[in-house]
């Protein structure tokens, strides 16, 4: 099953920081995954994208984890040469993951 | 209990103006927030307000107060924004022009000023740069501004003294709506948990449509109601800090738990420490409900004592980025832009242009997520691929030779190539540290019509 089946997420940047939310849509998916997307996991599946450390924030009252990657956007959004400097369409490659 | 109304007219500088005009209408609201101030955009507002002394607020200042400043007088909103930038007090002074030419009188202004500490950045040489962890005084570039975020204790002070239309600088973007809520409820500012949950409020607030359904459509998986209609929100704040966010019934997109969700947690770290210049907000308990068709109530939040430092923002003149592109179509699309890819790289050796670091990109295979994940999303044909090449140099020269190369794959290039275009901008980057918070005074001037 790919993320996006169960969840939905959202990305932020600051400076050379993206964090990306993953939401369930029903509350008894959060248990599947707080169990399965794992930092290790998420720290491989961005693997040419994040240099930094991988840190994992986790919000049982709303059905949420968040992800916080270090060195994720080119040197940071006001001097990457990204076309997509902020990040912006990380969340929907972390819909793609299988679990 | 006591309770007020929010609106947020805008979530960032450019932003459309009629969700605005519609909750000043119809969204019975007390207060208007415009937040329109990205990390870069002092930055760039303090190199205009060196060219012309009168500029260096923002662009759509006066759009913007045109059309806004009758009806909030009529309907006695009071407005904040941090549309000042680099110079709250011309952005005062012009709104004071366009009152009169409006032929509204009995309207107080205030630009709150304090957070450019440009004049004494040379205290801080010695500390510690966020982003690179050396110190101030190694960043390579001419540095040209520094702004210190801060909090909502000047806003407080100009409502107290009857301000109609406050406008600042850099402060926190949260301040700008915390501020009424600390001044209606009469909260101290050392009551933690009250600023905490009025900072959820105005984080869900501060990027206008992004709680109301805009950013969030996913076709088939998240649907939006009448988009180009998008409502922006308003929230109805109870003195004890609970919160309602809300937008005007007919208003196109919507509120619910989960467009709630997705900005609760937009550019969050540790949600138990958002940290503020007014308060280390808490956010990880928080429990959102949707109690009526979009009306949300937002509840839980919290927080604890204010740092000691103030994050500072500095702008630094730091490179160039030259930038070229061009597409390729048809059978062989991919093949002939790999050629083209090739090419340019063998073209800026040869050339020996010094470039720091050269990114390419395969627009429509690439662009967004490298290779890895790129693959797992791939379908291994392509009806048309665009050809990106940026690059980083020291001088203006050198990036021009990048997209100067890739237009040259016009003639010089594999077959059928089109659309080529090349730009070369001066970046201005941030640098971010920390200074005392006691460094910073806050002032602020009025004018009155």
């Amino acid at each position: 099953m790919k993320l996006r089946e169960i969840a939905h997420s959202r990305t932020g940047d600051k400076g050379n920081i993206s964090n990306i939310s993953l939401i369930v849509y029903d509350m008894k998916d959060y248990e599947k995954i707080k169990e399965n997307v794992t930092v290790e996991k998420v720290k491989a599946w961005f693997k040419d994208i994040v240099d930094g450390e991988v840190v994992r924030y986790e919000l049982p009252n709303i059905g949420a984890l968040n992800f916080v990657m270090d060195g994720a956007l080119g040197g940071g959004v006001t001097r990457s040469l990204a076309l997509d400097k902020h990040g912006k369409s990380l969340s929907s490659a972390l819909l793609n993951m299988e679990i | 209990m006591k309770s007020i109304r929010i609106g947020s007219g805008a979530g960032y500088a450019g932003d459309r103006i009629e969700p605005a005009i519609e909750i000043i209408e119809k969204g019975d609201i007390d207060y208007i927030a415009f937040e329109c101030l990205a990390e870069r955009t002092i930055a760039i507002a303090q190199q205009e307000k060196m060219t012309n002394p009168e500029k260096g607020y923002n662009h759509l200042l006066e759009y913007r107060m045109k059309k806004i400043l009758p009806l909030c007088k009529s309907k006695n909103i009071k407005v904040i924004t941090n549309m000042g930038a680099a110079n709250p007090e011309g952005a005062a002074k012009k709104v004071k022009e366009i009152a009169k030419k409006l032929n509204i009188s009995d309207l107080k202004i205030a630009a709150i000023l304090g957070d450019n500490i440009y004049d004494n950045i040379s205290k801080y040489m010695n500390n510690k740069v966020l982003e690179t962890g050396k110190s101030l005084k190694e960043l390579e570039g001419e540095i040209v501004s520094a702004n210190t975020y801060i909090g909502a204790e000047g806003i407080v002070e100009a409502l107290k003294n009857g301000a109609d239309i406050i406008i600042t600088g850099r402060v926190a973007d949260p301040a700008i709506f915390i501020a009424p809520m600390i001044y209606e409820f009469n909260w101290s500012f050392e009551d933690y948990e009250k600023i905490g949950k009025g900072t959820l409020a105005g984080h869900l607030l501060e990027c206008a449509g992004q709680v109301t359904g805009g950013y969030f459509a996913d076709p088939g998986y998240k649907d939006v109601k009448n988009l180009s209609k998008l409502g922006f929100p308003i929230a109805n704040v109870y003195e004890n800090g609970d919160t309602v966010i809300t937008k005007v019934k007919e208003s196109g997109g919507q509120v619910t738990e989960a467009t709630c969700k997705e900005q609760l947690l937009y550019e969050i770290h540790n949600p138990a420490e958002y940290i503020t210049p007014d308060v280390i907000a808490n956010f990880s308990k928080v429990s959102i409900k949707e109690i009526d068709t979009d009306e949300v109530k937002v509840s839980g939040g919290n927080g604890k004592e204010k740092t000691d430092t103030l994050k500072t923002s500095i702008g630094y003149v730091d490179c160039f980025i030259g930038e070229g592109e061009i597409s390729y179509g048809g059978p062989g699309a991919y093949e002939k832009a790999k050629l083209a890819e090739e090419i340019v790289k063998d073209r800026l050796k040869m050339l020996n242009i010094p470039v720091e670091e050269l990114r390419i990109d395969l627009i429509g295979v690439n662009s967004l997520y490298k290779d890895s994940i790129s693959d797992t999303l791939g379908n291994g044909t392509n009806s048309e691929v665009r050809l990106r090449v940026a690059g980083r140099t020291k001088s203006n020269e050198s990036a021009t030779f990048i997209g100067n190369e890739v237009e040259a794959l016009y003639t010089n290039g594999p077959a059928a190539g089109g659309g080529a275009t090349k730009s070369v901008k001066k970046i201005v980057s941030i640098a971010s540290i920390f200074i005392p918070r006691d460094d910073i005074n806050t002032t602020i001037l009025y004018e009155e019509v």
